[in-house]
């Protein structure tokens, strides 16, 4: 084996031969840092085939994942966000709505609509992580209300994964106010007997773990997923000292008793199947 | 005693008030104490008009540092002031007693009902036990067992909101601070009794929501009520918390009694002595008396089964968004 020696001065460094190499076909784990090609991680539902690290992704990934082929029915989809405030930081709300919307394509920052999952019809939920980070809005709370409501009315098992950074900042008022509408409308379909399955993925903070992602029947949460009320970094800051590995993950609150059940994306269909079996729904 | 807390708009108020001592601690001013010179009464006059003036004109920041004054009254004052025969309970019958959450039963007038409110804390010892208002997942517990025992009793709930926010911290997060919260929104908006909710200082995010799922909700015209506090707005969304920033967050929140009564989210401002609470806590006091005299009758008529539909259309359409008619709708197909 030839060693390689560091170069010791500048002209010693020889210009790297680039080889060319497809932009974005591989990719290094942010978790196992070993390379992995781009196909066959998205194949693996967007988790790392050596050490299962789960990525985030879109609604629409989500719902192609988790639905059936082609048997998403999207609803509640002419709801348009507004700016009731006339918010303005840094830049105006108007703009930096316009901006995520023309980045991902999406309306606004929820995916809702009936579907089947193995061939259980029921009504979906996905927050849109790409989305102002997933953050509860007036449209976001309407849509989820709106398909509670219509899961109480049609006695639909209800489904809904939840990733956010919290409340929408720039709706103020408006956006906590969603945090007890949701509720409210899960109070009514648990008084009509139906069935909540709520998905915690990484991450889910703030006003929507502190609202309607806490409440499922049964609550299921992606493995080494983030989930907590506080996020880590105003926790560190209010405390004044490190937090202990693995804080706020999924398996935390396992053990603490707040979840359910831990459960791959790969099991996260076989899994929902049974329960609404059980449930009888 | 005296924290000092500087409030800066206050300047000319603090000139007149500075005249008055000097005149009141003239050596000469004993001796006809009891009839005021007509300077003196012209003095206090001109001071009342000019705070009147000048708490009418309070910037958004300045209304968030009235409401966080160090003598503005606080819940276990209200009691003192309002209520008789109060009789605290403590716990929550899983892990313990959250001294930032105060609940108990008590007569206002001629009504028994259950109080339920955060609570600051005094002195250094008090605040640090009660983590200046910032409630754990047990204090929520507890209120909400004790709510269900008003429910159980048919009485009435007053809730007094007053918390930058849930606390956050370890402790907290182990036990469960968002369940916590989350159940009790869900719990509150299906309690068959009538609930009123009065933001008397801070109403900071979903620690303050947690009590606040009421059938009326009423905000002293000075406190403040929104998803997060002006500091952690401008920190996160200017990316720097100072003066300037602050001031910025606060206008763009919408933070204040007016504002939340315009959005819908409150139902009425109560309006508070000239000069803020703290200035006069007995007025303050008789105002809220005043108000939940005028909502609580009407409430206590009504039949306890139709409640939470009533609180649910309440919550329901809160909310703003543009809904465009168009698009077929899915229900029907």
């Amino acid at each position: 084996m030839t060693q390689i020696r560091p170069p010791r001065t500048w002209s010693d460094v020889k210009p790297v031969r680039v080889t060319k190499i497809p932009e974005g076909l591989w990719l290094r784990c942010v978790a196992c840092e070993q390379m992995i090609y781009r196909k066959q991680m998205e194949a693996n539902l967007h988790v790392c085939p050596l050490c299962e690290h789960h990525y985030r992704i879109s609604a629409t990934q989500r719902v192609n994942q988790l639905l059936d082929d082609g048997s998403f029915e999207p609803m509640f989809e002419n709801l348009e966000t507004t700016d009731p405030l006339k918010f303005v930081d840094l830049k105006k709300y108007t703009d930096r709505l316009a901006a995520e919307q023309k980045r991902t394509g999406q309306p606004e920052g929820c995916q809702s609509g009936r579907g089947f999952i193995k061939g259980r019809a029921i009504m979906l939920c996905c927050l849109d992580l790409t989305f102002f980070m997933g953050t509860l809005s007036s449209v976001v709370g309407e849509k989820l209300t709106r398909a509670i409501e219509l899961a109480t009315d049609q006695d639909l098992p209800l489904i809904v994964v939840s990733c956010s950074g919290g409340a929408r900042m720039q709706e103020s008022g408006l956006s906590l106010m969603q945090m007890a509408k949701t509720s409210a409308a899960l109070a009514r379909f648990d008084d009509a007997g139906g069935l909540f399955i709520s998905v915690l993925t990484d991450p889910t903070t703030g006003g929507v773990s502190a609202s309607f992602a806490m409440l499922g029947d049964v609550i299921f949460a992606e493995p080494k997923a983030l989930i907590g009320f506080a996020g880590p970094r105003v926790i560190k800051q209010t405390i004044r000292q490190d937090l202990p590995d693995g804080f706020q993950t999924s398996e935390f609150l396992l053990e603490r008793g707040f979840v359910d059940r831990v459960v791959s994306r790969a099991q996260l269909r076989n899994e929902i199947g049974r329960v609404i079996d059980y449930a009888g729904k | 005693m005296a924290i000092p807390y500087p409030l800066e708009f206050e300047a000319p108020v603090d000139a007149i008030e500075a005249q008055i001592a000097e005149i009141e601690s003239a050596p000469d001013a004993d001796a006809d104490a009891a009839a005021p010179t007509p300077n003196l009464t012209k003095l206090r006059a001109k001071r009342d008009r000019e705070l009147q003036k000048v708490y009418k004109e309070l910037s958004p920041w300045d209304t968030v540092r009235v409401a966080r004054h160090p003598k503005r009254p606080m819940f276990r004052d209200y009691i003192e002031l309002i209520c008789k025969d109060f009789v605290e309970l403590h716990g929550d019958r899983c892990f313990g007693d959250d001294p930032a959450i105060v609940t108990g039963f008590a007569r206002i007038g001629s009504t028994k009902c259950l109080l339920v409110g955060h609570h600051k804390g005094r002195d250094t010892q008090e605040k640090l036990a009660c983590h200046f208002g910032c409630a754990h997942p047990e204090g929520y517990r507890k209120a909400l067992a004790k709510m269900k025992l008003a429910e159980k009793f048919g009485l009435p709930i007053i809730t007094f909101v007053d918390t930058p926010g849930a606390y956050p911290g370890l402790g907290a997060e182990e036990r469960g601070q968002a369940e916590a919260i989350a159940v009790y929104l869900r719990e509150m908006s299906r309690l068959n009794t009538p609930i009123f909710s009065i933001v008397i200082g801070e109403g900071g995010s979903g620690g303050a929501l947690g009590i606040a799922v009421a059938d009326k909700v009423a905000m002293l015209q000075h406190a403040w009520y929104s998803v997060i506090s002006p500091e952690g707005c401008a920190a996160i969304l200017w990316k720097t918390a100072n003066e300037q920033t602050n001031q910025a967050a606060a206008v763009a929140l919408n933070l204040t009694a007016s504002d939340n009564k315009r959005l819908g989210i409150i139902d009425d401002v109560i309006p508070e002595p000239p000069g803020g609470a703290h200035r006069d806590p007995r007025a303050a006091a008789e105002a809220i008396e005043k108000w939940l005299a005028k909502v609580l009758p009407p409430l206590k008529r009504s039949k306890r089964e139709n409640l939470p539909a009533r609180r649910y259309t309440r919550f329901r359409k809160l909310g703003e968004f543009r809904e465009t008619p168009p698009t077929p709708d899915p229900q029907t197909a």
